[in-house]
């Protein structure tokens, strides 16, 4: 079964992220944070991420950019999943890395619309 | 909910003017599609509608046909045409054709996700020119698609993230398809049940999930007239649900390309040429 971790400071869209990713047949994990995401990716690397920007701690740009330099952390399809919505914020992220990005507000449709996109299911 | 009479009215008005097929089962659309043409015309509900157009009133026939037609459309819809285009019609036809501009035609185009997902291609391949004819019935539908501006949920839909960069423009809370992809577009109203002869010959047709909603009849007689203005070793492209099987012989299905057919040469023969004449 394929991973994906759920990165994201509000427990509410981990919740509703988590139900989409297991839909899409993925067994899912959580962090709050970039530095928590980056200590589990350290312990076992996930096949995707579900990317949060604006976090404490770590923010997903910070994180992406130290887990693309990871050994093995090219491996991850990452995909952004932000309010941030416009094209600078949207080229930034893609030229640290990411694979897709979504602009919340989200859904089902879009989460799995994009994972297929990005050659996860 | 309709009494019989005016149910059996309304079906007959639209199928008239659109081809649409309303049966019993499509009883859910009278109130969701009519509800809000009458809150826009000032009318009570649906069967005021209904009423109105009885009298005769027939710019609210025009109404209601199109607003009990389906726009459902995405970027890149089922994928497999695409990929169709790029790897099988598209190299085809560039060779047959000795590099000049081919022709397409995207009949029920809809809201335009399917064209603009055809110029994104064309754009993305080097050397490969062509115009791009896109139709549909509703006015206000074609509009939209001429405009090319879609919501944040609409370009999530099907839409890599790199072609969004790459073939559009942010426009407030939107996303405007760039000027170079709009230019490749000409957007005109246009019924299925009209005479096709006025577009000419074309080499590749997309007519995608709009046949499913006519009778066999109608599918047969749509299916004839576009397959007579298709270039002989033109392609056309239906819905997955959709076929020619049994409905025609003047086209057949590719084998192994699921959605793709060619004209019948063998049963084109003896066919009638007139419909080629305007090219």
């Amino acid at each position: 079964m394929k991973t994906c971790l759920v990165v994201d400071d509000s427990r509410v869209i981990r919740k509703v992220a988590r139900k989409i990713v297991e839909d899409l047949g993925f067994a899912c994990e959580e962090a709050q944070d970039g530095k928590m995401a980056l200590d589990q990716c350290r312990k076992s690397m996930p096949d995707a991420i579900l990317l949060d920007w604006n976090m404490p701690v770590m923010n997903g740009i910070d994180f992406l950019v130290t887990l693309r330099a990871e050994q093995n952390g090219k491996r991850p399809v990452v995909v952004f999943c932000t309010t941030e919505n416009d094209m600078s914020h949207i080229t930034q992220a893609l030229r640290a890395g990411a694979d897709e990005y979504v602009m919340k507000p989200f859904d089902g449709d879009i989460i799995g619309s994009k994972f297929a996109e990005a050659g996860l299911v | 909910m309709l009494s019989e009479t005016k149910y059996k009215f309304l079906a007959a008005e639209v199928k008239k003017r659109s081809g649409l097929v309303l049966g019993p089962e499509k009883g859910y659309l009278i109130e969701s599609r009519l509800a809000p043409l009458a809150r826009a015309e000032g009318l009570a509900g649906p069967e005021a509608v209904v009423d109105a157009m009885m009298r005769g009133d027939q710019r609210l026939c025009a109404a209601a046909s199109e607003a009990l037609a389906t726009h459902e459309t995405f970027f890149f819809r089922d994928k497999t045409p695409f990929d169709l285009f790029s790897e099988v019609m598209a190299p085809a036809l560039r060779q047959a054709r000795g590099g000049r501009a081919f022709k397409i035609w995207c009949a029920a185009a809809s809201t335009g996700q399917e064209p603009y997902s055809l110029a994104m291609l064309i754009r993305e391949m080097s050397g490969m020119s062509a115009s791009i004819l896109a139709t549909d019935m509703c006015a206000h539908v074609m509009e939209k698609a001429k405009a090319g501006l879609y919501s944040q949920f609409e370009v999530q839909r099907g839409l890599a993230i790199q072609r969004l960069v790459q073939h559009f423009d942010q426009s407030g809370d939107s996303w405007r398809v760039k000027p170079e992809l709009r230019e490749m577009i000409r957007f005109e109203t246009g019924n299925l049940l009209e005479d096709f002869s006025r577009y000419g010959q074309l080499d590749i047709i997309f007519c995608r999930n709009v046949l499913i909603y006519f009778d066999v009849e109608a599918k047969a007689k749509i299916l004839d007239r576009l397959a007579a203005q298709l270039a002989p070793d033109g392609y056309l492209v239906l819905g997955a649900a959709e076929t020619v099987v049994g409905l025609t012989d003047s086209l057949k299905p590719v084998p192994g390309q699921r959605g793709l057919y060619v004209r019948n040469q063998t049963a084109a023969q003896g066919a009638p040429a007139a419909a080629r004449a305007v090219a």
